[in-house]
């Protein structure tokens, strides 16, 4: 179907941006990669009264390490990750996920903070916000609000964002040489939303595990991490052993959904798997 | 009705001027504003990939954006590819190979493999693969497609 009727707003600045936010007093909506948004629309699922595109934001429009994290600003398409900008594991962990999202021609348009904001349960750019810790910085005429991933997500599609907020920015931190990733995902077509994956991201020290970071999507309403699986695994080598307990203690962990695409005992399943090969894939590197 | 706003595009280099709701689709300005009806809607939500476009030669899906938001981006469509009575590399080599049947399809494969074959014209087969499986066809079960695409992409080599 077609888009139901809106006012349309371009912002050139941020100011701007959330100036409009403001003044529509809740039945405005940010218009960023639009992958999401108007697909929905389109559909008739939503219909907000304003759309406020941030395409002509110029200085939304950057990507680049600063002070030991990557800061990511609003119109970072998913494409600009498919090849590494900038040295070490954080560039290849992102380029190797980014393959996962969706098809060519969406991650043209698609943002990544897009997708923060989104919060889509199997959103893989929402696992690697959760599993590294990532800061959303969000604006509003109230200023400027720095929201740890631990607070951010909230449940399905649902975040931390008010409806007066533009998310500006996210920021990872950069993972210096001593760090490994591996990331898995299971789904039915190339393309299509996951039924379960896991990101891995490892510091090993003297060939042992120092620190882990185990996170799982599209499992739970939001992404998770993996406390006791991580916390099994410090000090250990990472033999197969290692990683096949770590799996089993992930997957107990978690709290799967069940819905149309797969029934919770088989997500739990499959979870069990993609962190099993997302640690092998992180201890192959 | 909404207010319509003046919209100018750019499209395989010439210039449509229109007046249009901001909820105008661009696929639905390229048809009916631009008469270019190359352009195919199928799903209308970013899935079967028949409405892709390239936008500064990048695709994208015409479907997922208003035609307000393309205004002073280089668009570029199937009609565009051919010049005068000589087809397009990719035109002809999916002649050639038999990359149709009904055609519904064709016109999103042939500018998604040109964008992707001018971005890097040494693509491997695997992450050509992996490309190509952006758009839906329901006919040929896409070993023609992709036999056609190889093709171009020996000839399109610079
Ligand atoms: C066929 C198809 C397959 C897909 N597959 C995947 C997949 O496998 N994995 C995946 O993760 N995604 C997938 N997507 C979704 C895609 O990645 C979207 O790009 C992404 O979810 C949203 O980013 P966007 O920039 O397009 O946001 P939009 O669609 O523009 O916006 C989405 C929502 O976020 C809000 N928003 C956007 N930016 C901001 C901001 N800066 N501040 C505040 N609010 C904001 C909007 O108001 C809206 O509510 C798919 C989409 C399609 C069409
Ligand atoms: S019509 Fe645009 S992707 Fe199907
Ligand atoms: S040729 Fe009929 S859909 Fe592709």
């Amino acid at each position: 179907m077609k888009a139901p009727q809106f006012a349309y707003r371009a912002p050139r600045s941020i100011k701007e941006a959330v100036t409009a936010l403001a003044e529509s007093e809740g039945m405005g909506k940010i218009l960023a990669g639009g992958q999401s948004l108007v697909p929905t629309m389109n559909f008739r699922l939503a219909r907000p009264d304003m759309l406020i595109d941030i395409n002509r934001i110029s200085e939304l429009d950057f990507a680049r390490p600063e002070n030991g994290k990557l800061r990511i600003g609003a119109l970072t398409r998913h494409a600009a990750f498919e090849r590494p900008f900038f040295e070490g594991p954080l560039a290849r962990l992102l380029a190797d996920v980014v393959q996962h999202i969706a098809h060519v021609p969406i991650r043209t348009r698609g943002t990544f903070t897009g997708s923060l904001a989104h919060a889509d349960p199997a959103s893989e750019w929402c696992l690697v916000a959760c599993t590294l810790d990532a800061e959303m910085v969000a604006h509003s005429l109230e200023g400027e609000r720095i929201i740890p991933a631990a607070e951010y997500f909230v449940t399905t599609l649902t975040t931390a964002l008010t409806e007066n907020e533009l998310l500006v920015e996210a920021r990872l931190p950069l993972l210096d040489d001593s760090w490994k990733h591996g990331f898995c995902e299971f789904n039915r077509r190339a393309g299509d939303f996951a039924l379960s994956m896991s990101l891995v991201a490892l510091k090993i020290e003297n060939g042992r595990i120092a620190e882990a970071r185990i996170g799982i999507g599209g499992v739970e309403d939001k992404p998770v991490r993996a406390p006791d699986a991580e916390a099994y695994l410090i000090g250990k080598t990472g033999e197969a052993a290692d990683r096949v307990e770590a799996a089993r203690l992930a997957s107990e962990g978690i709290q799967p959904m069940d819905d149309m695409h797969a029934p919770a005992d088989y997500r739990r399943d499959l979870t069990r798997a993609m962190v099993r090969r997302a640690l092998e894939r992180a201890l192959a590197r | 009705m909404t207010e319509k706003l003046d919209v100018t595009l750019s499209v395989n280099g010439k210039r449509y001027e229109m007046k249009v709701e901001p909820r105008r689709m661009l696929a639905d300005a390229i048809r009916e504003e631009c008469g270019l009806t190359g352009t195919h809607l199928g799903c209308e939500h970013g899935v079967c990939g028949a409405c892709t476009i390239l936008m500064d030669d990048k695709p994208v899906r015409s479907c997922l954006m208003f035609a307000v938001q393309a205004e002073g981006a280089e668009l570029r469509t199937v009609e565009g590819l051919a010049k005068g009575n000589e087809l397009h590399p990719i035109q002809q080599a999916f002649w050639d190979h038999h990359g149709l049947q009904c055609g519904f399809c064709t016109p999103g494969f042939l500018m998604l493999a040109t964008g992707v074959l001018e971005q890097n014209p040494n693509i491997g087969d695997e992450e050509l693969v992996h490309a190509l499986s952006s758009n839906l066809c329901r006919c040929t079960g896409y070993q023609n497609i992709l036999k056609a695409v190889k093709a171009a992409r020996e000839e399109m080599k610079p």
